[in-house]
């Protein structure tokens, strides 16, 4: 789960999730789907957007589902808005990503291309967004689980 | 910036002859940048009931999951399906229970009766019911979709020509509104089957 928005909430907010999945399955003996996750998460987020203090948080939740054999990827806005996409963007970089994305995304991308994808992407935030963000952790989620990739410079990149 | 219009989006349902359609468009959008393409604002509530709900997005999840708890609940102690009635009973007392911290939806429910006869019922965000005989309209394209479901709707239209006109009402609506669009999903209701098609639209 990738988490934007205000400071405090993010932690606060994606901690709180993160140990209600594993408190599942230590309770169930097995995991949360994807879409359970997710729709979890956006059932705690829209409870408290109508209660005293809402989170203000902004998120990308990604996972495989063992059963259904696929990859899923949700986005949620900080009012808890969700939708299953294949890729997708928060902030002000999302305007710039997207176009890029709608170009050069295809379904059977390997993960090299999504890589190099990725990169791309970046390398368009450097050249034509005002505000200075030089590395990007990256992190695969497949079959096997979380695997770290390399970080992506933005100075590195050729733009 | 209205809280309606943040999302976007539109549902129009009419009334046929023993049938009745329900459609709504697809995009999900953050006031002017369109983040999906396949936001189906239209859930089937029954076998013959389906219902719309355009507004705010999060509300539209948050009211078709509230609803659904409600229906399943009913379902379990009548041990009967829930009528179209009984629905909009249902939602409209959802949402005057909210009268003072409203949920951001316009709900359309659309569905045919046990005697097959057709049903449309539209409310307010605040669940003022209106069941009229022709057609219902909700979202940001209103006004739009007025205009076309008054020009082409006629009465006694069977499922083939129903089909065609409200996806005609629906499709030129929301090319003159610039946050609906992006494709669109027509439900055709009849007593013995249900038919989904997805329609071409201006993707922009």
């Amino acid at each position: 789960m990738a988490v934007c928005g205000e400071s405090g909430d993010t932690t606060q907010f994606s901690e709180y999730i993160a140990k209600n999945v594993h408190l599942y399955k230590m309770k169930n003996d097995y995991e949360l789907s994807p879409r359970a996750s997710a729709n979890f998460t956006r059932r705690m987020l829209a409870d408290s957007l109508r209660s005293r203090e809402r989170y203000n948080v902004n998120l990308l939740m990604a996972g495989y589902d063992e059963v259904e054999k696929k990859a899923e990827l949700y986005y949620m806005d900080y009012l808890a808005s969700m939708m299953e996409l294949p890729y997708c963007a928060h902030g002000y970089g999302s305007y710039f990503v997207l176009g890029c994305l709608d170009a050069y995304y295809k379904p059977d991308m390997s993960v090299a291309n999504g890589y190099e994808l990725l990169k791309r992407c970046i390398a368009e935030i450097s050249k034509r967004f005002s505000i200075n963000l030089p590395t990007f952790s990256v992190k695969l989620i497949d079959k096997d689980g979380i695997h770290d990739q390399e970080p992506i410079h933005a100075r590195q990149l050729v733009i | 910036m209205s809280i309606m219009s943040y999302n976007g989006g539109g549902v129009v349902a009419m009334k046929g002859k023993e049938c009745v359609a329900i459609a709504s468009d697809l995009r999900f959008g953050i006031q002017l940048q369109t983040i999906g393409l396949d936001f189906d604002k239209i859930f089937q509530a029954g076998p013959k009931l389906y219902v719309g709900f355009p507004g705010l997005a999060t509300d539209t999840q948050t009211v078709h999951q509230r609803l659904k708890f409600r229906t399943n609940l009913y379902e379990l102690r009548e041990n009967r399906k829930v009528s179209p009635k009984v629905y909009a009973s249902m939602v409209g007392n959802l949402l005057y229970e909210h009268r003072f911290g409203p949920y951001f939806v316009e709900p359309v429910v659309a569905g045919l009766d046990a005697n097959n006869q057709p049903y449309i019922c539209a409310f307010d965000l605040i669940g003022c019911a209106n069941a009229p005989d022709d057609f219902v309209v909700a979202g940001t394209c209103e006004e739009q979709m007025y205009g076309m479901c008054e020009s082409l709707w006629k009465p006694d239209l069977g499922p083939e020509e129903l089909f065609e006109v409200i996806s005609q009402a629906l499709v030129n609506a929301c090319d003159r509104d610039a946050i609906s669009g992006w494709g669109a999903r027509v439900y055709v209701i009849e007593k013995d089957k249900v038919t989904v098609r997805n329609v071409r639209t201006r993707m922009d």
